[in-house]
């Protein structure tokens, strides 16, 4: 087992209903990878199992080692999965640094990382804000961001946990065209950090130009797998995915 | 302000309101003062779990008089000082916030204030059916004419109250300022980001119902000395239920002055409205209170004076630093 994250045979029922089917995937330290399915395919159901907001009834998953089987969500990002949710959920009554703060002061701190000090942990909240362009509304509450800023904290929420995996779930959903190349501008430099990113994403140009490897789901089953180029030309995917 | 200081400071000033109440020569002042310190406790300890963590408790009757009846058992068992009945209280209080906590864990909202509810009546029912502590008939509780230094008995009483508002107070600020204040703020903001953010919510939770519970377990511990005779109905009070709730809200429930500013508010309005109306308007004027405060200011009084500031977040009164390493950072 060499992979960063190792999926098994993951499998999700919701009742009757098939959310994921036999799921297996490998993902290496330091890869790009796209996550791309029609909606309602299992995407999110899929992070959520593997960020341990759900528990999956077949297979398992191993992160950096570890079996997670079992593990809480908290636990999970203190192993180093981090998480951004497709529609932005901040600490709504805490001020932006305040909410980069948390995951510093849970994970970070918990780990028994080099922060231990109020200072320091203040020096590095202003930081991540810095990297992520909100330094000037540090001390605002989330409900004065627009929409672009609010993915911005996510991401600085979730670089704050100092993960090794990153799952972005649909951060560019409902932004410009300048405010994705933002955002991707943001993950790749966090890539370049050493973070492994997962990106699900409906914005095929952007899911294109970031991602070194694309995984496609369909109906909670994983269709393909492979280089972007090659998995967009899968006639496959282009029959459940792209339309043709 | 470093919380010893805080601690020290808030000793200063209930020492200036007992040589107050004192100077008046009045014995009525203390009986009035007990119950308004009384509801501090239990408005602040309500506020550790309904206030910063968003879970709404309607039971806090149930721990109030469970501190009274285990003062009540220990006072069968076998006489001890009020100070050591408290610290028993407390801890009955608190494994049963704790026990109430675990049972709870994954409810919410209004689930989680049903079972809190619940709790309030199986108690209720299991003491008025054990007769050890009175049961239905009530109990009685001799208390001493006078005790010194303090000359009168209810002197002696509004000092405990006195010392356990002030600890009350201490732990919440203490509480509001550490890493376990920032960790409330998320469970009653988005738990699901919480724990994505490495929170751990459920043991987080088990920590307030546990202080919380404790905390109105010792407000109601010297409460059949100042009563004297306690009978289920008056432990297990629906004001206190009541109060506990609205006084908070009334004062803002984010931070330790909001329940402290409520608890005088509410606490001296219904003394007053006692001895001039009757002590039957009490609710009503919770209720009207409660009414217009929930329409004019949602978060309170403190909430109002953030609105005309505006220079911090509602949820944050004060700077709030933390020390990752600082004793109150155990989870």
């Amino acid at each position: 087992m060499t992979g960063l994250l190792e999926i098994n045979s993951l499998g999700k029922r919701f009742g009757g209903f098939v959310a994921l089917e036999s799921i297996s995937l490998s993902v290496q330290p330091g890869e790009r990878v796209g996550l791309i399915g029609p909606n309602g395919s299992g995407k999110s159901t899929l992070v959520n199992c593997i960020c341990g907001t759900l528990h999956n009834e077949a297979g398992s998953v191993h992160f950096d080692g570890h079996l997670l089987d079992g593990a809480t969500a908290h636990q999970r990002t203190r192993r180093g999965l981090a998480r951004t949710f497709q529609l932005p959920r901040p600490f709504a009554s805490l001020s932006l640094i305040d909410n980069v703060r948390i995951p510093l002061l849970y994970t970070v701190a918990a780990r028994g990382g080099a922060l231990r000090a109020a200072h320091d942990i203040d020096e590095r909240c202003a930081d991540l804000l810095r990297e992520v362009g909100l330094d000037a509304k540090a001390r605002h509450l989330p409900r004065d961001l627009t929409q672009v800023e609010m993915r911005k904290l996510e991401l600085a929420r979730a670089m704050a946990a100092e993960p090794k995996l990153l799952m972005a779930d649909e951060s560019m959903a409902g932004l410009t065209h300048s405010e994705v190349e933002e955002i991707l501008t943001l993950l790749n430099r966090l890539n370049g950090q050493g973070v492994t990113i997962i990106l699900i994403e409906h914005i095929m140009r952007a899911v294109m130009s970031f991602s070194q490897r694309l995984v496609v789901l369909v109906s909670g089953r994983m269709i393909a797998d492979g280089e972007p180029n090659e998995v967009v030309r899968n006639p496959e995917v282009e029959r459940a995915y792209l339309g043709q | 302000m470093r919380s010893d200081i805080f601690f020290v400071s808030c000793l200063v000033v209930g020492g200036i309101v007992f040589a107050a109440a004192l100077a008046l020569g009045n014995d009525y002042y203390f009986f009035a003062g007990y119950v308004v310190l009384q509801y501090i406790v239990l408005s602040t300890a309500w506020n550790i779990l309904g206030g910063y963590c968003g879970y709404v408790n309607f039971g806090s009757a149930a721990f109030f008089a469970l501190g009274a009846y285990t003062t009540v058992a220990m006072h069968r068992l076998h006489p001890m000082p009020i100070p050591v009945d408290v610290v028993f209280g407390g801890v009955v209080s608190g494994v049963v916030g704790f026990g109430m906590g675990y049972l709870t864990l994954r409810l919410r909202g209004a689930f989680f204030a049903i079972a809190t509810l619940a709790l309030a009546v199986v108690l209720q029912t299991l003491i008025v059916n054990w007769d050890y502590v009175g049961g239905s008939r009530g109990a009685y509780i001799v208390r001493p004419e006078s005790f010194a230094p303090f000359g009168s008995y209810i002197k002696y009483l509004f000092m405990i109250m006195m010392l356990l508002a002030v600890g009350a107070i201490t732990v919440a600020r203490l509480i509001e300022r550490s890493r376990l204040g920032y960790g409330f703020a998320t469970i009653r903001d988005d738990e699901l980001a919480a724990e994505a953010s490495g929170v751990p919510t459920l043991r987080l939770k088990l920590i307030a119902t546990t202080i919380s519970g404790a905390l109105m377990g010792m407000a109601g511990a010297p409460f059949p000395y100042y009563i004297g005779f306690l009978q289920p109905s008056s432990a297990f009070g629906l004001e206190y239920a009541v109060n506990s709730i609205a006084m908070p809200l009334i004062g803002g429930t984010t931070s330790w002055v909001g329940p402290l500013i409520g608890a005088i508010l509410l606490g001296s309005l219904q003394q007053i409205a006692t001895v001039t109306i009757s002590s039957a308007v009490n609710l009503l004027i919770v209720g009207f209170l409660l009414v217009g405060f929930v329409i004019a200011a949602p978060n309170g009084i403190i909430g109002l004076v953030h609105k005309y500031i505006q220079h911090k977040p509602v949820g944050q009164v004060g700077r709030r630093r933390v020390e990752a390493d600082s004793p109150e950072a155990a989870p």
